[in-house]
């Protein structure tokens, strides 16, 4: 016990703990990480489904998804679909932090406070690709507490709204946190983004008390921050600066096929 | 300390000796992770693996240990230990995982595992300190686990996720309690926990240890002067 203390013996038992320990940290890693990466994308694809609301509970996930969904990738300064990165592989939170793929939004621009966006957006297609019965977009931006990150769905003329879910957010259990609450989600089917196919200025927002009209939804109670963060992140990215450009060549083609 | 029945050592931490209530360790988890009674259950079954297999790792190797570096030893195989309960729990239990968040890899800093493996692994066989994490790691599960239920019964009127009271935002009668759904409720809920076992079990009130004198009126007068 005595020479438990030389240097000698210390500088062993550190090296070889050391080294034990990362190779039990780096193998659990090593071999568990193919699950954890099968577990995040079901759990994208899972939240895709849902906001599109033809996932039922007990559904397989991944027969579902690629029987319905097709991704694609937008250009959101011309709403074009991009010819050169594959949706795939194409990761836009990543796209979103490096200056070369994305731009830094200032002051009165970034209503939804996120800070940077991204040039290029994933969005999927729900049905036959060239004339979706669906759009569903990734959005997100400031609550109360915290980046919230979801989905919107819309229907196919780019401009009704099928549900709006959000998979990430901490805002406040039982007030901000109602956002998950499955009634309130509910009250999203069928409004209307655009009025008369104004595709510059969106009318979708949440009102305190009472929401009427095709263009308003019912406020979370108690949590206006919350409810102010919902309106301000929906009016970013259904903007010109957001998915505007693209949804509106959706309201073109149906102009253009009627 | 080689005449501890295996009894003794698993269960006497549940309730005459718990780590939060009586000890009052632990609780900065049990406050965030105790809002709803699954992710208590989990985050407990974390706590006992971790607290179980550190405490058996540190009483392997307590021989070899040189006390100038003991508490990192300690330290390194608790934050490996961990690293590993994560990387599983997002593997097999990727919503839970979600929901627990960093509260997991915050079990490094619990001090009931750091406190078992000090004091109980570094003295005893390798058995009997599993089971004392085991132990001590189901005294902390069970509290989690009531205060759990307390808080999702009354601040979202369900258990384990099953509606018992339908609420308001749901078309029931419950009007939820939402200071149950926030952190600083747990502080009350084990508060109560704790005048409870006392109560029931009196050689666990401490004698007092300080006692504030009370101001004398003389010392104010002559301050006043002054």
């Amino acid at each position: 016990m005595a020479n438990n203390n030389s240097i000698k013996k210390t500088l062993i038992v550190a090296f070889s703990l050391c080294v034990i320990c990362s190779v039990v940290v780096s193998s659990a890693a090593v071999v568990l990480k193919p699950k954890q990466v099968q577990n995040q994308e079901l759990d994208r694809k899972s939240n895709i489904l849902q906001v599109t609301e033809l996932y039922k509970p007990g559904d397989d996930v991944e027969e579902k998804y690629a029987e319905l969904i097709t991704p694609r990738v937008v250009d959101l300064e011309t709403g074009e679909y991009s010819q050169d990165l594959d949706p795939g592989s194409y990761d836009q939170f990543d796209a979103a932090r490096d200056p070369a793929t994305s731009r830094t939004l200032s002051g009165d621009d970034d209503i939804a406070g996120i800070g940077r966006q991204e040039k290029y957006s994933t969005v999927y297609l729900v049905g036959d690709p060239d004339d979706p019965d669906q759009i569903v977009m990734p959005i997100r931006g400031q609550g109360l507490w915290g980046l919230m990150e979801g989905f919107l769905s819309v229907r196919g003329d780019g401009n009704t709204i099928v549900g709006l879910s959000y998979y990430d957010q901490s805002e406040t259990p039982g007030l901000g946190g109602e956002v998950d609450n499955p009634r309130w989600k509910a009250k999203w089917d069928g409004k209307k983004i655009y009025e008369d196919g104004d595709f510059q200025d969106p009318q979708i927002q949440l009102v305190k008390g009472g929401a009427s009209g095709d263009y308003e939804v019912d406020a979370l109670s108690g949590a206006s921050l919350t409810s102010r963060g919902v309106t301000n992140m929906l009016r970013f990215w259904l903007s010109d600066e957001g998915y505007a450009p693209y949804l509106a060549r959706f309201h073109d083609d149906s102009q253009g096929g009627a | 300390m080689a005449t501890d029945s295996v009894k003794d050592v698993v269960l006497s931490p549940v309730f005459k000796n718990n780590p939060i209530a009586l000890q009052v360790l632990g609780i900065c988890s049990a406050l965030a992770v105790t809002n709803s009674m699954s992710v208590s259950l989990v985050m407990g079954l974390a706590v006992i693996a971790v607290t179980a297999f550190s405490s058996m790792f540190v009483s392997l190797i307590r021989n070899h240990i040189p006390s100038s570096i003991r508490i990192i030893v300690q330290m390194t195989i608790i934050a490996s230990l961990v690293i590993v309960v994560d990387q599983v729990l997002r593997a097999y239990a990727y919503d839970m995982s979600k929901q627990l968040s960093v509260f997991v890899g915050l079990i490094i800093t619990n001090c009931i595992v750091m406190g078992r493996a000090e004091a109980y692994a570094m003295q005893n066989g390798p058995v009997m300190s599993f089971l004392d994490g085991v132990g001590n790691g189901l005294g902390y599960a069970v509290i989690l686990l009531i205060v759990g239920f307390v808080r999702e019964l009354l601040g979202s009127g369900s258990v384990f996720g099953l509606t018992i009271l339908p609420t308001v935002q749901n078309g029931g009668w419950y009007v939820p309690n939402g200071l149950m759904l926030l952190p600083p409720s747990a502080f009350f809920v084990i508060g109560l926990l704790i005048w409870i076992l006392r109560s029931l079990n009196p050689e666990q009130i401490e004698k007092t240890e300080y006692r504030i004198v009370a101001n004398s009126k003389t010392k104010i007068k002559e301050a006043s002067h002054v």
